[in-house]
């Protein structure tokens, strides 16, 4: 009745493909179709455009609070490009860039952040939770999804993000607990952007690395270079295929960092250095992939510039088209149940009649301007 | 005397707090190193140190927990949870162990226990950041409720809460956070808790609100006078649970007509609760059926449409009318 080991060996890999300079690793080069990469390469560029842009109507009041996910792009992406159509796709705020690549209006994306509901109606058709702002609650909806497949035997896998914040609730350890032990079809991926708010991932968990908690719940676990795209790919293409094929969750730990503030009503410089957010520019998922893409596989100055035009333009449609979008306030009612309780129908016909009396009363308002203005010419 | 907001009212309680008493411990998402998403923590980390002005895991119901533990072993837990939309985590902890160790353990262990939350809409946050469900912890037997309503009753309260000796959801109006500031006496200032207050005397009709609503239905008060002629009397709750009975059937008994105003859902609201104490208590003096004012029975919209969710002046007014012609 010894003391003895029992678990010699609780090995946690890390991958890493493309190095800052976009040098690809030879022997660990998935070699993708050079005209998907193009297209991945397109999705990360629009992520970022995106993100700068929504900082920008933010700072002018056309919209609310912004979460940006700039530096995180190859981490949401890489997931997301690696996942079939009718995968299920379970978000957390920040996952802009997988959105974008799993087929959600642009307009939507800026509709949610300017505070209406309409950027949370998941478009017809799409395996996709809407953002989830309770930290870590998503967790459990895609166990909970990933558990439906498994008993319509559909063949779906469901791919969860969370951040590295998000592992210190207890809806990451239950859901990850009950995924692994019903070997349920799902991947789990941790955005470790280093920071929680102003809580560094050191205060957040003594766990050596993120990934490693997949040995106590039983599942495989791998720490990847977050903003190597390749690396998140086929990380992610392996958890897949596992999953899919009867093998159960994997834990991907995606070792990235947040460029940007928490929120647009955030102030980094409380809680972090400029010396740490330096030393993290050049790691820069976006500036790697374009390394890449140019030495490898054509990209141009020409073939930039024709990029970026195309995305800005998209972009700028969208913007339009988000800010043209008239919600109508009595939704609220009809959303609440299938059918309207007479109560609530009660209540939605006086909000009804408020709604009326504002707007005659900004009518009167305008009256006397335009009255005015008759007057005058 | 010096004029703060409710942001450095309630900072400069838990700062007496923590001079005060060594067993004080502040601790929440982001209070320490960030001095708080809304500052409400503001230097407190610098003054006492990380021992007793703690930055907490993403883990509500792990702060909730802890409290419980700290308060067993004799410190005086003074919680926050970032926004009340994440005090779900929490609600296992208090209310199967915060609401009732007292009870289960026959007193021999208490939860001086006080858990602040920013609460309601009116500041353009995002999904699930301007709920109002102080219903929910009004209803919970040995947990007490206090909402206030401005910065020096805010400063006062919790003061109060934090010398309890009882646990309290302390739900800050974050609408009113920064709107307007107020005188603040330099010395400490203790308010009762369960006690509520008239904010304006009327004899007319009684409004009773409390919390971010309490503007809008003083401004309805003003706009009755100016425009009406009436002069209505304002109460204001302070504390949900336990509810001052006596102030509000005071009032109601002298000026037989009452409208009650929240930002919460009607539908088992506190408004619902202050009706109730008026029809067991007051029924002979009214003059009127008892109106509410409150938000719909629906999940509070987007930002983008709140502003049409929260209660005004206008809303206020019409009722007050509606049951002055009664
Ligand atoms: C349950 C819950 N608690 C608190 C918050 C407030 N909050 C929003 S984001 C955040 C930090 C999350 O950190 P992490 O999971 O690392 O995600 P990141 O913001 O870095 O993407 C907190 C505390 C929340 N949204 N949900
Ligand atoms: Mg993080």
């Amino acid at each position: 009745m010894p003391r003895k080991t029992i678990q010699p060996s609780n090995k946690i890999e890390y991958l890493s493909i493309l190095d800052v300079d976009g040098n690809v690793d030879a022997a660990l080069d998935p070699k993708l179709d050079p005209a998907e990469l193009h297209t991945v390469f397109r999705g990360m560029l629009l992520a970022r455009r995106l993100d700068e842009r929504l900082l920008r109507l933010q700072r002018q009041g056309r919209i609310g609070t912004f979460g940006p996910g700039m530096g995180q792009e190859a981490a949401s992406l890489g997931p997301a490009v690696a996942m079939k159509k009718n995968d299920w796709f379970v978000p957390s705020f920040r996952e802009g860039a997988a959105m974008l690549w799993r087929g959600w209006p642009i307009e939507k994306i800026i509709l949610w952040w300017g505070g209406n509901e309409f950027g949370a109606a998941t478009p017809e058709g799409q395996n996709d939770l809407p953002i989830c702002v309770p930290v870590s609650s998503q967790c459990l909806h895609a166990t909970g999804i990933a558990w439906g497949c498994k008993y319509k035997k559909d063949p779906s896998v469901t791919v969860c993000f969370v951040g590295d914040g998000g592992t210190s609730e207890g809806d990451f350890h239950e859901a990850l607990n009950f995924a692994c032990s019903h070997t349920l079809p799902a991947v789990f991926v941790i955005q470790n952007n280093h920071w929680a708010i102003s809580l560094p991932r050191e205060m957040q968990s003594k766990s050596a690395t993120l990934a490693q908690k997949c040995i106590a719940y039983g599942c495989d676990g791998i720490q990847v270079d977050g903003n190597d795209i390749l690396a998140m790919i086929v990380a992610s293409r392996d958890a897949l295929a596992k999953a899919r094929s009867g093998g159960g969750p994997t834990l991907i730990e995606a070792v990235t960092y947040r460029l940007a503030m928490h929120t647009t009503a955030d102030d980094p410089k409380k809680y972090r250095t400029e010396e740490e957010v330096a030393c993290w520019l050049p790691r820069d998922p976006l500036i790697r992939f374009e390394k890449y893409m140019r030495a490898k596989h054509g990209l141009d100055d020409a073939g930039m510039k024709q990029l970026e035009e195309e995305v800005a333009a998209e972009i700028q449609a969208a913007v339009a088209r988000a800010e043209a979008y008239q919600s109508d306030p009595m939704d609220s009612f009809h959303h609440t149940f299938a059918e309207m309780p007479a109560s609530l129908a009660a209540q939605s016909r006086e909000f009804e009649e408020y709604m009326a009396e504002l707007k005659a009363d900004a009518a009167a308002a305008a009256q006397p301007a335009a009255e005015r203005q008759m007057a005058e010419s | 005397m010096a004029k703060l907001t409710m942001v450095q009212a309630l900072n400069l309680a838990l700062r007496e707090a923590l001079t005060d008493d060594p067993d004080v411990i502040v601790f929440g998402q982001d209070v320490g190193k960030d001095e708080g998403v809304f500052r409400v923590t503001e230097g407190l980390y610098r003054d006492f140190g990380a021992e007793r002005v703690v930055d907490m895991p993403v883990a509500e119901s792990c702060i909730a927990g802890c409290a419980v533990g700290l308060a067993v072993r004799g410190l005086r837990p003074v919680a926050e949870m970032q926004f009340s939309g994440f005090g779900y985590h929490a609600f296992h902890q208090i209310e199967n162990h915060i609401s009732r160790f007292r009870t289960r353990t026959r007193s021999r262990f208490s939860m001086p226990i006080v858990i602040r939350m920013p609460f309601a809409a009116g500041i353009r946050a995002i999904e699930h950041h301007s709920e109002s469900r102080e219903a929910i912890y009004a209803h919970l037997p040995g947990l007490k409720m206090v909402i206030p309503s401005g910065p020096r009753n805010a400063r006062a309260l919790l003061r109060s809460a934090i010398l309890d000796p009882d646990p309290i959801i302390f739900y800050e109006p974050k609408s009113v956070y920064r709107a307007f500031k107020e005188e603040v006496p330099d010395e400490p200032e203790e308010m009762p808790i369960g006690k509520a207050h008239v904010a304006r005397v009327g004899k007319d009709l009684t409004l009773i609100s409390y919390g971010a609503m309490m503007r809008p239905t003083l401004e309805a008060a003003e706009q009755l006078a100016d425009e009406h002629q009436i002069e209505a009397e304002v109460v204001d709750l302070l504390t949900i649970s336990p509810m001052d009975t006596e102030t509000i059937c005071g009032s109601v008994q002298k000026t037989g007509r009452a409208v009650i105003v929240h930002e919460a859902p009607r539908n088992c609201g506190p408004a619902a609760e202050v009706a109730a104490r008026l029809a067991e208590n007051s029924i002979e003096y009214l003059e009127a059926p008892i109106k509410r004012v409150t938000g719909y029975d629906v999940i509070m919209p987007f930002f983008a449409n709140e502003k049409y969710f929260i209660p005004d002046a206008r809303r206020v007014v019409k009722a007050a009318k509606e049951v002055l012609d009664f």
